[in-house]
């Protein structure tokens, strides 16, 4: 087979002896024995051993011959009629973080909540989810929550809070009354604001969103006259053009563009077409990895790129770099040629930036084609004006009183230091904050609202679309919905309860229609409204804007501020251990944030190959100086990044009242870097800084980086990619290369045909017998004829059902949603930053990345993601070696792995040759049977928690230490479906068992089902639809995965991984 | 030796057919009379054949009512009887303090007549019991240990005694004789008592061994409960459907331990024992139970007032209920999956073959082990419903079997039954 150059990190291509070490180990480290040679060497005589023998063999007798411990069976005292333990509850809602809003559904066990999936029946995101949709059941049960409304700090009654705050109002006068939140939709809660005001004249609501979208809604006020984002529509796009926008992560709805994205990337050989994604960045985003054409620039450029592609449509040549205008150049080519079917995005919150963005879509056509205005995306909404004249009017002396809704300036906001420095000498300063973040901690009053999962209401995340939101759970704390205790303070004394549903009875008319609503979860028009709307943006001030802005000088770097997948703006992820752990799609680094530099840029500050190398946990720490603020930050190299780009991730840096996780104490997550955002000359936000300084500490800082861990050795065929031009040319190339290379296989080892040696006799076997039937029979069964005769073990043979899983390599985007799902309902353990430095971590899903190119060339860097699982091999090399059978294969072609009867020898996990098997070195869920044997580091340690241990799923085991795990393809639900299916008396139907990530994932990436039905989806694509691009990992060593993927097809000229240039390089290094 | 044990698997499989004939046989011949299970299934729970319940007592019904036609309409849906001003169903339901009777609209004519049939030929069981009775329940075998062990003391002392004679004559006819006795060893250098020592000592770690693994079963355990509830007397002597209270066992992993509403449905009529002399209840200690007591336990839990005949209500109108903590007696370790419905529904197992005679316990014990091996062999030896459960037509191969006559029945560990992660996972 053909090999290709792929590296998982720097480290692969310039191959340390601490890397190659760690990688040919499957455990990175010696076993937990501090004395372990003490041990070895002790003096221990003959008497001591038979001594401690007989003690321990008595010990053991006392101890198993207690009496077994009373349990007691408590049912319902009443039961509620729709509840059966043991059977789960689904519940229509809706996910709100923010302006986010996501239709879900909640899987719900004895009346909690322990599962998100999304609502297949919305248009919108069709069932996508993300990471934090995924983890945000974790949230409902976070420790760090209030658990009741404070006053002065101090435990307060709701009617101590009532009576103060509505005192506080009255004593306030004429002086305005200011509500901060960020974007709601909601519109039920808009009324309860609205009649709020009412009562309140004085009062002013003033929304703002973290991560700011300020300029681009005010450029697209300046353009449109309407100051609101549009609804995109990638799935009509053929050209997708992104300036430094990372829709597929964070950019808005991404769980929305993610679904329409992978609309445009699914091929096959019938239908060989995709779309063209181009990408220009300063750092390494997401999306920017699953770009066919990829440039990187600093940020201060992107409006000039913008002018230059606009330009360019009109044939002016551009004034960029060679590399940067070779770029605009065919991006111009390729949007001229797709007019109408094209789009671009930027993630600038420049507003002459997005006014020219603005512009070369009107060129091109995109409004009412990719750009809707029928439909408005109300994710954000915010307006830093506004904020900026609160803060102003703080300063001057002017506010009354403030409310703080779902947001923490004092944190996150531009303003913050004002707002903090002047709250306490407000008449009246009220937090609706779940938890006491920096914000919340300088009011007066904390009055905490309702999980989202506790609450009634609805969210219209884009106009015309409502998603209603039913409780799941009674609320676990003293909480109050935010717009009931606004209503209260109006004098209206209606539970939240009743005002929604009054509310929807007077829009829907009947109570049916408001259940049906409720049950449904979404009120949706059948088809999405399109209208493109008149540009009248002013190009000329806008060009002359942009060409005022300041880059900086030759070699020196610019800042860019970013957003990361699992800990967006902070809030209450930062508290999220499943999202802390979560390796960053990007850089797999968990726990903490840092600054990511560029190979050449981390050389010329002088970090030697240690900083390069992701096995070494040292990190130089640097200490960057921009916007007149000096944070240390550890270093991370990341290839791919713009050599004169650095980038910094928000979230981090929290106070104590965050949570354990974010801060325990004086150990504190991650730096905060918010204090480098700064306003710009309109005001808005700006995420980037071209004046930045940087300089080595000299101190170290180890970071959690899972990239090396869990490496098998690279030089077989892992991922096949080919570019469409190649794709298009010639389908059948991975079919024929497997083929050629297993086809020898149709003879058996009795007919002494497979071995080159005896090529001879079979072939003359061949002729004696009637060797024509057989060719043409081979054609279609060398597959077979593989998996019966490449081996002298026994063929498994699957008699009724057998599971299979396609993962398609070309519309997977490396998002992570899969492992958070993953996690929540496999009980997977978090283990904490020290045991992911030991390579401890026990995701079941890997998500391996993979670079192609020349690292010291960022434009080269194609990525690729490989989400790695258990392939359940049906001739697996764990199940071999195991010396008691505790991992053995199903009939059903499951590799099964019996926790109770592993004794942990972990000689699986040695033999596995994809590397997905994970040992519980620690009891990290107070598993054991052994009182205060559990794993605790300060941080992780709210896992445990009364409260949080009720988001564990009670169908998985939670494993104790000692044992084996990895992914089950989700057992228990598929023995959940064929439960189901049996006791009905009949077939399992296709799609009826989905795996927890499959659900997930939000670009469908994961087909799953029964191989044997010859109608379901997963047959059909393997062996008719998708049959040209599938491959096994591995498949040459006759492990028989049960997993397959489909090769990446990149919409690109040049494939990196095909660059003959590297194998020199390779070489070279090794050299030197 | 191969042929013997073919053989032999062979009479086994004979005489499990011929139990499996007669279990079935001696099935056939109980369930003639239809409407003794359509009784026990949806009328037992409020209604006895001669006793007064939550709804009157069932026989000669008919001569009671105006009509047969009456009677179908009353039972299919007596509520819309009652709205329509029908005198009679307005006097049943006066009589009856008013509590509305479940509508049944599915149950056929023929159905109805069969119950009336049941119910009319209807005996007072406790009359009949003594004779019934002692079929089931094992006779108690005499314990023989004590003579057995006194005969072996008395054996090894003859024994001994022997040795020692035969090795004192063999000595005086050595002496006699002139030849040399072989030289006396001291019984801890005695190799056959040391091959003794150590035969006992492996026999008894043997023992050991397998005792320890009998650690953490509870079978026969019977632990006192909050209330002294009689099985006996709702399954058995009421005759109550099982599902009725464990209405989990068909839908769910969980049989379900009813909540104290479920119980109320009956007690609110039924305040006081009246079998204590046909069958009075006595705990495992041999003391008298009074059963009216127990009941009034329930009615503190359930938060009924049986002077007002009314539940305790709090200010916002919910019932002050709370639950008796029950002691769990099946307990399965926590990476067990064990699934009633599937077993129940699926699998068409009876309660018993699990739980043992229940309706015969007034206080439950644990009958089976509940080990791995127990699970595990029943998996072996039990059919699923291969030819009605159209679950099992993905099974080709074995349909194909079947058809050739290759194969006669599909077990439970045919189509993975005792693959690890049935249960464990």
């Amino acid at each position: 087979m053909s090999k290709k150059q792929y590296w998982k990190g720097l480290e692969e291509i310039n191959p340390s002896s601490q890397y190659k070490e760690a990688v040919s180990n499957e455990f990175q480290e010696d076993l937990p024995f501090a004395d372990v040679e003490n041990i070895a060497f002790a003096t221990t005589t003959r008497r001591d051993f038979l001594k401690y023998l007989g003690f321990s063999t008595v010990a053991a007798t006392i101890v198993a011959s207690c009496e077994m411990p009373v349990r007691n069976a408590i049912p319902y005292a009443i039961k509620p009629e729709n509840v059966t333990p043991g059977v789960p509850l689904m519940y229509a809602s809706t996910y709100v973080d923010g302006g986010e809003a996501v239709p879900v559904l909640v899987r719900t066990r004895e009346g909690r909540p322990i599962k998100i999936e999304g609502n297949f029946d919305s248009t919108l995101t069709a069932g996508a989810t993300t990471a934090r949709v995924q983890g945000s059941v974790l949230g409902l049960y976070d420790a760090a929550r209030l658990k009741h409304p404070t006053l002065d700090k101090q435990e307060a009654s709701w009617e101590v809070i009532d009576k103060t705050v509505m005192d506080a109002m009255t004593a306030m006068g004429s002086a305005p009354l200011y509500i901060v939140s960020t974007t709601l939709n909601s519109a039920s809660t808009d009324q309860a604001i609205a009649q709020f005001i009412q009562k309140y004249p004085n009062a002013k609501h003033v929304m703002y969103d973290a991560m700011s979208y300020s300029g681009m809604l005010d450029a697209n006020l300046n353009s449109f006259g309407k100051r609101a984002i549009p609804a995109y529509r990638f799935d009509n796009a053929k050209v997708i053009v992104s300036i430094g926008a990372d829709f597929l992560g964070t950019w808005i709805s991404p769980e929305i563009f993610a679904k329409q994205y992978s609309k445009t990337r699914k091929i096959s050989a019938k239908n060989p077409m995709m779309s063209q994604h181009f990408q220009m960045e300063g750092m390494m985003s997401l999306t920017g990895s699953s770009a066919d054409e990829r440039a990187t620039c600093k940020p201060s450029q992107y409006g000039a790129i913008a002018l230059s592609i606009l330009n360019a449509l009109n044939g002016t040549a551009s004034t960029l770099a060679p590399t940067l205008a070779a770029m605009v150049a065919k991006i111009a080519t390729s949007l001229n040629a797709s007019k109408g079917s094209a789009l671009v995005v930027c993630g600038s919150n420049d507003v002459h930036v997005q006014t020219i963005i603005n512009a070369i879509n009107n060129a091109i056509g995109a409004y009412g084609t990719t750009i809707n205005f029928a439909t408005t995306n109300n994710t954000k909404k915010g307006s830093d004006a506004d904020m900026n004249a609160f803060a102003d009017a703080l300063k001057a002396g002017q506010v009354g009183g403030v409310m703080f809704m779902d947001c923490n300036p004092v944190y996150d906001n531009v303003n913050g230091k004002i707002i903090a420095d002047k709250i306490s000498g407000l008449k009246l300063s009220v937090s609706f904050n779940d938890r006491n973040d920096e914000t919340t901690a300088m009011c007066k009053i904390a009055a905490p609202t309702n999980h989202w999962l506790e609450s009634w209401g609805d969210a219209e995340p884009h106009t015309g679309y409502t998603s209603f939101m039913q409780p799941t759970i009674a609320p676990l704390f003293k909480t109050r919905p935010f717009a009931e205790s606004l209503l209260k303070w109006s004098g209206q004394n209606i539970a939240h309860v009743d005002y929604v549903k009054n509310f929807w009875l007077a829009k829907l008319g009947t109570q049916e229609a408001y259940d049906n609503a409720l049950q449904k979860g979404i009120i949706e028009p059948e088809t999405m409204p399109m209208a493109g709307a008149s540009f009248v943006g002013n190009i000329a001030d806008a060009t002359a804007k942009i060409a005022t802005t300041k880059s900086s000088a030759a070699g020196e770097p610019e800042l860019i501020i970013y957003e990361k997948i699992g800990i967006g703006r902070g809030a209450s992820w930062s508290n999220n251990p499943w999202l802390l752990e979560m390796p960053d799609p990007i850089s797999k680094c968990t726990w903490d944030n840092y600054v990511l530099m560029s190979p050449n840029r981390s050389k010329a500050m002088g970090a030697e190959l240690t900083d390069l190398n992701e096995v070494q946990r040292d990190k130089k720490v640097f200490s960057i100086k921009a916007n007149g603020q000096d944070l240390k930050l550890p270093v991370l190299v990341l290839p791919g990044m713009h050599d004169d780009v650095i980038a910094v991730a928000v979230g981090y840096g929290r106070s104590e009242g965050v949570g354990k996780a974010a801060a325990n104490g004086t150990d504190v997550t991650g730096v905060n870097v918010y204090p480098f955002v700064a306003k710009d000359e309109t005001g808005n936000a700006s995420f980037y800084a071209s004046k930045v300084e940087l300089a080595n500490t000299g101190n170290t800082y180890q970071l959690a980086i899972t990239q090396t861990h869990h490496s098998y050795q690279n030089d077989r065929p892992i991922i096949h990619e080919f570019t469409l031009a190649a794709f298009q040319k010639n389908p059948n190339e991975l079919y024929n290369e497997r083929k050629e290379e297993f086809e020898h296989y149709t003879h058996s080892f009795e007919d002494g045909g497979h071995s080159s040696e005896h090529g001879e006799v079979a072939a003359k076997a061949d002729a004696e017998t009637d060797a024509k039937v057989e060719m043409t029979k081979a054609d279609e069964d060398w597959q077979e004829a593989y998996r019966k005769n490449g081996t002298l073990y026994p063929n498994h043979e699957n008699l009724g059902l057998k599971w299979g899983m396609s993962i398609d390599l070309n519309t997977c985007v490396g998002c992570g949603s899969c492992t958070i799902a993953c996690q929540a309902e496999n009980n997977v353990s978090v283990v904490g930053k020290e045991q992911v430095l030991l390579a401890h971590e026990m995701h079941w899903i890997r998500i391996d990345r993979y670079f192609a190119g020349d690292p010291s060339k960022p434009d080269s860097i194609q990525t690729l993601f490989q989400p790695m699982i258990c392939q359940h091999c049906d001739n697996a090399p764990c199940e071999n070696v195991c010396p008691v059978n505790a991992t053995n294969h199903s009939s059903e072609g499951i590799n099964q792995m019996a926790y109770n009867r592993c004794i942990g020898t972990r000689y699986c996990a040695n033999n596995c040759p994809y590397k997905v098997r994970r040992f519980n070195w620690r009891d990290w869920n107070e598993a054991d049977c052994f009182e205060d044997n559990a794993y605790t580091d300060g941080k992780r340690d709210d896992m445990n928690n009364d409260i949080t241990r009720m988001v564990l799923n009670p169908d998985v085991t939670v494993r104790s230490r000692g044992v084996m795990e990895k992914c089950s393809f989700c057992v228990q639900r598929l023995q959940g479906a064929k439960a189901t299916a049996k006791k009905q008396g009949r077939t399992l139907k296709d799609g009826e068992a989905r795996t927890a990530c499959q659900q997930a994932c939000p670009t469908d990436a994961i087909v799953f089902g029964n191989v044997n039905d010859k109608e379901s989806a997963i047959y059909k694509l393997r062996y008719e639809e998708q049959k040209e691009r599938v491959f096994h990992v591995l498949e040459d060593i006759h492990t028989l995965p049960n997993v397959n993927y489909l090769s990446k097809i990149r919409n690109a000229n040049v494939l990196q991984s095909a660059d003959p240039e590297k194998e020199e390089h390779t070489a070279k290094a090794e050299h030197a | 030796m191969l042929s013997y044990l073919k053989s032999m698997a062979k009479e086994i499989k004979v005489y499990i057919l011929f139990i499996a004939f007669l279990v079935l046989h001696s099935f056939a011949s109980k369930a003639a009379p239809d409407g003794k299970a359509l009784f026990q299934a949806n009328c037992a729970s409020c209604h006895n054949p001669i006793k007064k319940a939550t709804g009157p007592a069932l026989q000669g019904v008919e001569a009671r009512v105006p009509s047969k036609e009456w009677l179908y309409n009353w039972i299919r849906n007596s509520a819309s009887l009652i709205a329509s001003g029908d005198a009679y169903a307005n006097k049943i339901y006066a009589e009856n303090a008013k509590t509305a009777m479940t509508a049944f609209p599915n149950l056929k004519n023929e159905e109805i007549d069969a119950i009336i049939v049941y119910v009319n030929e209807y005996k007072d069981p406790n009359a009949s019991k003594a004779k019934e009775s002692g079929a089931t329940s094992e006779e108690p075998s005499s314990d023989n240990t004590l003579l057995y062990a006194i005969l072996s003391i008395v054996m090894l002392m003859v024994i001994f005694i022997l040795t020692q004679a035969n090795k004192v004559l063999s000595r005086s006819a050595n002496a006699k004789m002139g030849l040399p006795s072989p030289k006396d060893v001291p019984y801890y250098r005695n190799k056959a008592v040391i091959a003794l020592f150590v035969a006992l000592l492996v026999i008894g770690f043997g023992i050991w061994l397998t005792n320890g693994s009998e650690l953490g079963r509870q079978k026969n355990y019977m632990p006192k409960q909050p209330i002294f509830y009689s099985h006996k007397v709702h399954a058995g002597i009421n005759q109550i459907n099982c599902l009725y209270c464990h209405a989990g066992a068909e839908k769910s992993r969980h049989a379900m331990i009813p909540s104290t509403n479920v119980c109320m449905n009956c007690h609110k009529q039924i305040n006081e024992y009246t079998g204590a002399e046909t069958h009075p209840l006595v705990d495992l200690e041999g003391n008298k139970i009074d059963g009216t007591k127990e009941i009034a336990k329930l009615y503190e839990y359930a938060g009924w007032d049986p002077v007002k005949k009314d539940y305790n209500r709090d200010a916002q109108g919910n019932i002050k209920a709370t639950s008796p903590e029950w002691v769990k007696i099946h307990n399965l370790p926590d990476h067990v999956y064990f699934n009633h419905s599937l077993h129940v529904v699926s699998g068409k197992i009876d309660c018993q073959r699990c739980h043992g005679n229940i309706e015969q316990m007034d206080e439950v014990f644990q009958f089976a082990d509940l080990s791995m091996g127990w699970c595990i062999n029943c998996h072996r030896n039990t059919n699923v419903q291969f030819a009605d459960n159209n679950y099992y037509s993905i099974f080709k191969k074995y349909h194909d079997e079947i058809k050739a006559g290759t194969r006669t029945d599909v077990k439970v560990s045919d189509i993975g039954g005792l693959e690890c992660q049935k249960c464990h996972y």
